[in-house]
């Protein structure tokens, strides 16, 4: 059997997915048996070189380029997996969805207290290689179809080992009660 | 008071009552004050009401079965409360028992005679006697499933950030129906916080309008800390906010622990129960583990 190819991101995510991954210790180990790496900040490939049958996807959707990576990966990935309750709800970042966008950025960039000093000027970032922020922070299922959802904050690693063991040997998804948790 | 006592105190003759309401009124409307008298008087008829039911009704005993249980109950008891006493757990985030219930969260449905009923508000009744009612299928798990998904995405729900997740009796039912993610789109509503009170916090994005803390939270003097305002999508749960800024820290605490999401939180003391050992971390929410 040919190894599985799979690929990660980080949208609007902190990482903290991406560390429960690594939470499966030794496992690692067997993992690297079972897959290749492609597009993936875990081996720092920047662009897909081949299709993938795995994108896991960490964070949600706050700005332009986090769309056009999401949609990159639904292009290049046969599966993809929303990866902890960013992915899934916007998380953290989506607590700037129900406040106005402009009050947003003002308070980020003119009134803040370390705005006020670090950006005496008042200049609003507006360059054309920075991606524009989106009105307000999307679940990634609501940009893109996504196949398979692991809640939690991060995920337990023991969820996100279980779940790509069943994607890589097509076996059925267990879900212990202790592993499936929203924080 | 004239007026109230009219109302509720001892029987008098139609007449007398509509000449004394002719006088009271106008005085009514100059005195602000009886407003807070008004609030004292409320649940007083409400627990009379409840004990009036039983009393009535504590006579007859009706037997019925829940998914093959047999089970036996109290004539006028809410299906809910026989249920569990029976140890057939119904889910339930707006119920508990003693208290009128509001049916509004309707998650306790069950099916009688092929009908959708909330168990907190159907009361057994002689016609019950050797009732088959379906509770624990699967048509009705996804039904409660979907209205846990529902309650998730109409709110503000960040379980990581919440001091009440692992307690949190909304996310339980979350785990207990292995919800991966809701089937409906994200409302991200816009709800205000109150935090002026020294003791307690109420923030209305994790609110569910279980109705719980308006119908039980009062303050030593029998008035009502919650009420309810607006109407329709725009209901929500107001706080009198001269009391909440008085309220005693037992009261608060009250609040925090009825409230089944972490809504209304007692302020000066969070996250004190670690990962892993919290109420719903490793045992689901059910008979055993109820509140």
């Amino acid at each position: 059997m040919s190894k599985k190819i799979v690929a990660t991101t980080s949208l609007a995510g902190c990482f903290g997915c991406h560390m429960s991954l690594l939470d499966i210790d030794e496992r690692i180990l067997d993992l690297i048996e079972l897959v290749e790496f492609n597009k993936s900040p875990i081996d720092d490939i920047k662009t897909f070189t081949k299709q993938c049958d795995i994108g896991i996807i960490e964070g949600g959707c706050c700005n332009s380029e986090n769309v056009h990576v999401l949609k990159e990966f639904r292009k290049n990935c046969k599966i993809l997996v929303s990866v902890g309750e960013c992915a899934i709800m916007g998380g953290l970042p989506a607590l700037r969805n129900g406040i106005d966008i402009k009050e947003c950025i003002d308070e980020a960039y003119l009134n803040g207290p370390t705005a006020k000093i670090g950006n005496p000027e008042g200049i609003l970032p507006n360059d054309d290689e920075l991606p524009m922020i989106l009105d307000k922070v999307y679940p990634c299922h609501e940009i893109v179809k996504i196949d398979y959802f692991l809640p939690g904050c991060a995920p337990r690693a023991d969820l996100i080992w279980n779940a790509l063991v069943a994607l890589v040997t097509g076996n059925a998804l267990e879900l212990p009660y202790e592993v499936v948790k929203f924080d | 008071m004239g007026f109230f006592s009219s109302l509720f105190g001892k029987k008098q003759k139609p007449e007398e009552v509509k000449q004394e309401a002719k006088h009271e009124a106008p005085k009514q409307e100059v005195k602000r004050e009886p407003i807070v008298e008004k609030k004292v008087e409320t649940p007083v008829v409400e627990t009379k009401k409840v004990e009036e039911i039983k009393k009535e009704n504590m006579s007859d005993t009706i037997k019925f079965k829940i998914d093959g249980k047999e089970c036996v109950g109290k004539n006028g008891q809410s299906i809910l409360d026989a249920a569990i006493e029976n140890g057939v757990y119904i889910p339930s985030l707006c119920h508990m028992k003693d208290v009128i219930p509001a049916g509004s969260c309707r998650i306790c449905q069950i099916k009688m005679n092929g009908r959708t009923m909330a168990a907190c508000t159907t009361p057994l009744t002689c016609d019950c006697n050797n009732l088959e009612i379906e509770n624990d299928t699967p048509e009705i798990n996804e039904v409660r499933k979907a209205i846990v998904e529902v309650l998730f995405v109409e709110g503000n729900h960040f379980c990581p950030s919440c001091e009440k997740s692992g307690c949190c009796e909304l996310q339980a039912l979350g785990y207990k129906y292995a919800m991966l993610v809701p089937r409906f789109q994200y409302a991200f509503p816009q709800r205000e916080i109150f935090a002026a009170s020294p003791n307690l916090m109420l923030d209305r994005n994790r609110c569910i309008l279980c109705k719980k803390c308006v119908r039980i939270i009062k303050d030593e003097k029998g008035r009502s800390v919650f009420a309810l305002k607006n109407r329709g999508h725009k209901l929500e749960i107001n706080i009198d906010v001269d009391l909440a800024k008085t309220l005693s820290p037992a009261i608060a605490q009250k609040a925090m622990e009825i409230c089944p999401v972490g809504a209304i939180i007692k302020k000066e003391k969070g996250f004190a129960v670690p990962i892993g050992s919290r109420k719903f971390d490793l045992k689901p929410i059910g008979i055993g583990n109820l509140n």
